[in-house]
């Protein structure tokens, strides 16, 4: 090891011994190496013979190597670097009709085989209770194929010197622009897969994502105000050239606000945040009122996320997330009667492609190969998504690959794909969009968010607001929230931006499930018009 | 193997600071054994049980810091971990923020573990999941729920002497019933350490009363309301709070806790006089690990008394750059009140609103601790003592610092679920001005 290498497990803020995350610590340089494909097919195929023979009549097997990277900041200071791994295999069987999962961190053909029989034991004890028997959408094998994230540059291979090196560079230009406190992080996380079922199909897959946020705070002492400014990136499906600043994925708006699409100038970002974290401390505080919104796609991705992404899960929708994530108020016979979700401009796809996006695989967690399909079109609800045993519920003979495990050791259900907003059909620029508006607020960020268990009443805060009269952006504002009804909101829809402004919002921890697991997802936009939109002022004197 | 004895434990850690070369060394062994159901729609759809044991070793040389993990118990296994800690710590910058290993102490044992809790069976389990479906079948209800218990034992030691060893168990039930119709929701939840204290046949009852009472609910304008919080429904707003009890945020200006012109409200009267919030490991009901994650010890403690700040909470480098005695970082929360139920508090209420349940609550502003979320799961309307009818849940915009200088009456703390990084004992309580902004139409 040499000094490059100095950060190569967690702990260089930690005045303890609290366990990293995730897994086990290692080194730096043990993320850059991974299992041999030959090694996982045996371990598979152990599995899969000794589930036959206790009686499975389907099994898969993901023998799983999870990475993960995180750095954190705080003005000079490096606080910690924790480098994990977690490997293991999970083996899902039926046996008599009902599911049976369960796992183990050995890498050993024996206790693979033995956990496979033990997951066809627990199968045959539910099948006992089961009322009707799991019925599987067909998926035909791939046989031996492989799929990985496209990306020119792997963030693992990437020295912590460097990476250190940006945070404090980003780090300082927000204290010399003004901040006077910052947090800045870097997430890699590097999920190698690999999957085999009895259908025949052998997938292994490298999977990567990024995100790297980051919180400027500006204080008045003599007013005990504080604001901070978040960081306006996205977390992505794609390497380390995301940090690699490119003009041409740079959107300016009309008072000078620099947006990021596919790579991110977090210097820039930092400074800037400082500077508008300041402004905020003296910001107007807003009128409550109706508001013609306008939402860039940074924000928006969090709103449709809550708002459509959640709603239209399957299980959520038949009653199998109602004690913790709740149901939802998009039921089966709101599809049947083409639901009008929102205005005629509205069209969300669904997907598991696009380039860059967190929810880009080859295949799901249950080997089916991924795909895109529509899920409201010119307003009206058409689809939800779906897994292999949930397609015959909606008439369907395929899944929609919509199955995914946050780790070897937890059993894949149904998580959401990336759900997006179509761009607008006609021409439209951003600039164009704000002329148009009268008297209205122009948001940017996330900011706090919740919803309701079946996702009807929804209230958002953001990062940057901005006042809008007569077609011109004005002055800044704080306080800003909007309370909505789901479908009255998404009907309240009027312009869309066009393609040229589309980009890619990304939610990196979607909590779900119990036991809960994460999932990262994306959601792509152009900047959307809502009219109408009641917007709340959250100020409030603690005396 | 999770769990280890405590002569077990003592063995290898003894090994582990022995092989230590570095000015300091800091062994810490945890195991846990998880055991789940989860049931939704009458049926049990997953049960598991996760078994998990760790070593994690840290050293110092001087400010230099390393830490690695294992869990293999080898000699030559604690061999390895000792020496990539050690490596890791000659390679990583000076930490400017370092402060040494806790020093040998004598750690007074709490009560935190339970023989019947750490012997759930899986046939308990599922005998849990058919007493929670079984009764609301008959009843044309919908349940869906999650029983998790948990076995545990956390061993520490250092190169100054310290050593901690103890058990701890601990259970969580939860369970939603709706109507067939999907117009009516009810919820139960039960935190238990001792799981034979558990009655989930009587537990099952209370959200299958509430899902029926809740049906047909009527919409009520939004605005400021009297209210009755179930412990539940409170615990969720007031754990929220205390994410900003860091005296660092505090004196950095940072918190609601941060004085105009710079300092902290240490010692100001910040709530009602009848708010108390005590920090005591030993709490006969929610007892906790009488150290902290650095192995600090833990001291019964205010941190609110009779509604002033009483105690903040440093971090060791701040303890020492601020001149103050550092102590353990709280692992619970106990609110003082009084001896009522709810129904003591709804029977003494004139017109108000019962809420059962929080949901969804996130900060909108840390300037003032604003938070929003929604009312879920059994909402009424009080008239005269009485439950007159369910109402439409609804979303309120409030802060817990207002909401506790708001207080009418207190009823008695129970140990609550939800209470986020620490655990709660919370009380139901009555507050005036609540502030409902707008109304949901979920169920």
């Amino acid at each position: 090891m040499d000094r490059r290498q100095f950060l190569a497990a967690c702990g260089i803020g930690a005045g303890g011994v609290l366990l990293p995350g995730f897994g086990r610590a290692i080194a730096a340089e043990q993320l850059v190496e991974s299992l041999d494909v030959a090694v996982k097919k045996r371990l598979a195929d152990a599995a899969m013979s000794a589930a036959k023979a206790a009686g499975a009549s389907y099994c898969d097997v993901r023998v799983g190597r999870y990475l993960r990277q995180f750095i954190q900041t705080r003005e000079a200071n490096v606080q910690g670097v924790t480098n994990t791994e977690s490997s293991g295999v999970g083996v899902r069987v039926i046996a008599g009709g009902a599911w049976g999962f369960a796992a183990t961190n050995s890498l050993s053909a024996e206790a693979v085989a033995d956990t496979a029989r033990l997951a066809v034991a627990i199968a045959k004890a539910n099948a006992k209770n089961q009322t009707a028997p799991v019925q599987l959408a067909p998926t035909k094998g791939v046989g031996e194929v492989k799929w990985a994230t496209p990306l020119r540059r792997n963030g693992m291979e990437v020295s912590l010197q460097e990476k250190v090196d940006l945070l404090m560079r980003v780090n300082g230009a927000a204290l010399k622009a003004g901040a006077n406190f910052v947090n800045s992080s870097l997430f890699l996380i590097n999920e190698q897969k690999y999957f085999a079922s009895t259908d025949g199909s052998y997938i292994d897959q490298d999977v990567h994502r990024i995100w790297s946020p980051f919180t400027v705070t500006a204080v008045d002492k003599a007013t005990g105000k504080f604001r901070s400014r978040e960081g306006l990136s996205a977390p992505m499906g794609m390497g380390y050239e995301y940090l690699d600043p490119q003009a041409k994925d740079k959107t300016l708006s009309p008072n000078g606000i620099i947006s990021y699409g596919r790579s991110y100038d977090m210097v820039e970002d930092a400074q800037a945040a400082a500077v508008q974290a300041r402004e905020k401390l003296t910001a107007k505080s807003v009128k409550p009122g109706r508001y013609d919104l306008v939402l860039d796609p940074n924000h928006l991705g969090l709103t449709i996320h809550e708002s459509i992404g959640h709603p239209l899960e399957l299980d959520r929708v038949l009653g199998y997330e109602a004690n913790y994530a709740g149901t939802s108020f998009a039921t089966l016979d709101k599809r049947a009667a083409h639901f009008k979700y929102g205005s005629d401009l509205v069209n969300i796809m669904a997907d598991k492609l696009q380039p860059g996006s967190l929810g880009a695989v080859g295949f799901d967690d249950e080997g089916v190969k991924t795909k895109q399909w529509p899920l409201i079109q010119d307003g009206k609800l058409v689809d939800y998504q779906a897994t292999r045993d949930q397609a015959h519920i909606l008439g369907k003979t395929e899944s929609d690959g919509c199955s995914y495990a946050d780790s070897w050791s937890t059993v894949q259900f149904q998580r959401m794909p990336n759900v997006s907003l179509q761009p607008g059909k006609t021409p439209l620029s951003l600039n164009d969009m704000i002329a148009g508006v009268e008297d209205g607020i122009y948001i940017l960020g996330r900011g706090s968010f919740s919803i309701d268990q079946q996702r009807y009443n929804a209230q958002f805060g953001g990062t940057l607001f901005y006042e809008i009269k007569n077609g011109k952006i004005t002055q800044p504002l704080e306080d800003v929230a909007y309370q909505m009804r789901t479908p009255e909101f998404w009907n309240a829809c009027s312009a869309i931006c066009d393609e040229r402004d589309y980009r890619l919002f990304g939610s990196f921890f979607d909590g779900k499930g119990q036991p809960s697991q994460v999932s990262a997802v994306s959601h792509g936009s152009s900047t959307t018009r809502f009219n109408g939109i009641n917007v709340i002022n959250t100020a409030r004197s603690l005396g | 193997m999770s769990i280890m004895t405590e002569a077990e434990a003592k063995t290898i850690l003894a090994k582990v600071i022995k092989l230590s070369t570095a000015d300091e060394c800091t062994a810490q062994l945890t195991g846990s054994i998880e055991g789940n159901i989860r049931f939704a729609l009458n049926n049990v759809s997953t049960s598991g049980v996760v078994s998990n044991i760790d070593l994690a070793v840290t050293v110092a040389f001087g400010r230099r810091v390393g830490t690695a993990t294992i869990n293999e118990f080898s000699d030559s296994a604690l061999a390895r971990v000792v020496k990539r800690a050690e490596e890791l710590a000659k390679l990583a910058p000076e930490n400017p923020e370092f402060v040494p290993a806790v020093e040998a102490t004598t750690y007074k044992p709490s009560d935190t573990f339970s023989a019947a809790t750490a012997a759930i069976t899986p046939d308990q389990r599922a005998e849990v999941a058919r007493a929670s479906i079984a009764p609301c079948r008959a009843q044309n209800l919908v349940a869906a729920g999650f029983l998790q218990d948990e076995q545990s034992f956390v061993a520490f030691a250092n190169s100054k002497g310290a050593f901690g060893y103890q058990r701890a168990t601990q259970m969580d039930y939860t369970c939603t019933v709706r109507t067939a119709d999907g117009k009516g929701s009810g919820w139960v939840a039960r935190n238990l350490q001792d799981s034979s204290a558990f009655k989930p046949a009587s537990d099952i009852e209370i959200a299958m009363r509430k899902a029926s009472a809740s049906a047909e609910a009527q919409a009520l304008e939004p605005g400021k309301y009297t209210v009755i919080l179930e412990p539940n429904a409170a615990s969720g707003l007031i754990s929220f709070m205390f994410n900003y009890f860091d005296a660092r945020q505090a004196d950095e200006g940072r918190s609601f806790l941060s004085k105009k012109g710079g300092g902290n409200k240490l010692g100001e009267q910040v709530f009602d006089p009848r708010v108390t919030f005590m920090a005591d490991p030993w709490d006969k009901e929610l007892p906790v690990f009488p150290w902290d994650e650095q192995g600090r010890p833990r001291e019964r403690m205010p941190l609110v008394e009779n509604g002033k700040i009483a105690n903040l909470l440093y971090s060791p480098y701040w303890a020492q750059k601020q001149g103050k005695k550092v102590t353990g970082r709280p692992g619970n929360i106990v609110m003082s009140g009084g001896t009522k139920s709810t129904a003591d508090l709804v029977r003494e209420t004139e017109r108000g609103i019962l809420v059962t349940r929080t949901w969804y609550i996130r900060m909108v502003d840390p300037q003032t601790v604003l938070l929003t979320g929604l009312t879920r799961d059994g909402t009424f309307y009080i008239e005269n003592g009485q439950l007159k009818h369910p109402v439409k849940n609804f979303r309120f915009n409030e802060s817990p610092v207002i909401m506790l200088n708001n207080i009418d009456d207190l009823g008695r703390p129970v140990r609550v679920s939800e209470g986020g990084r620490m655990q709660m004992m919370i009380p139901a309580m009555r507050l005036r001005d609540f502030t409902f902004t707008s109304l949901s139409d979920a169920v």
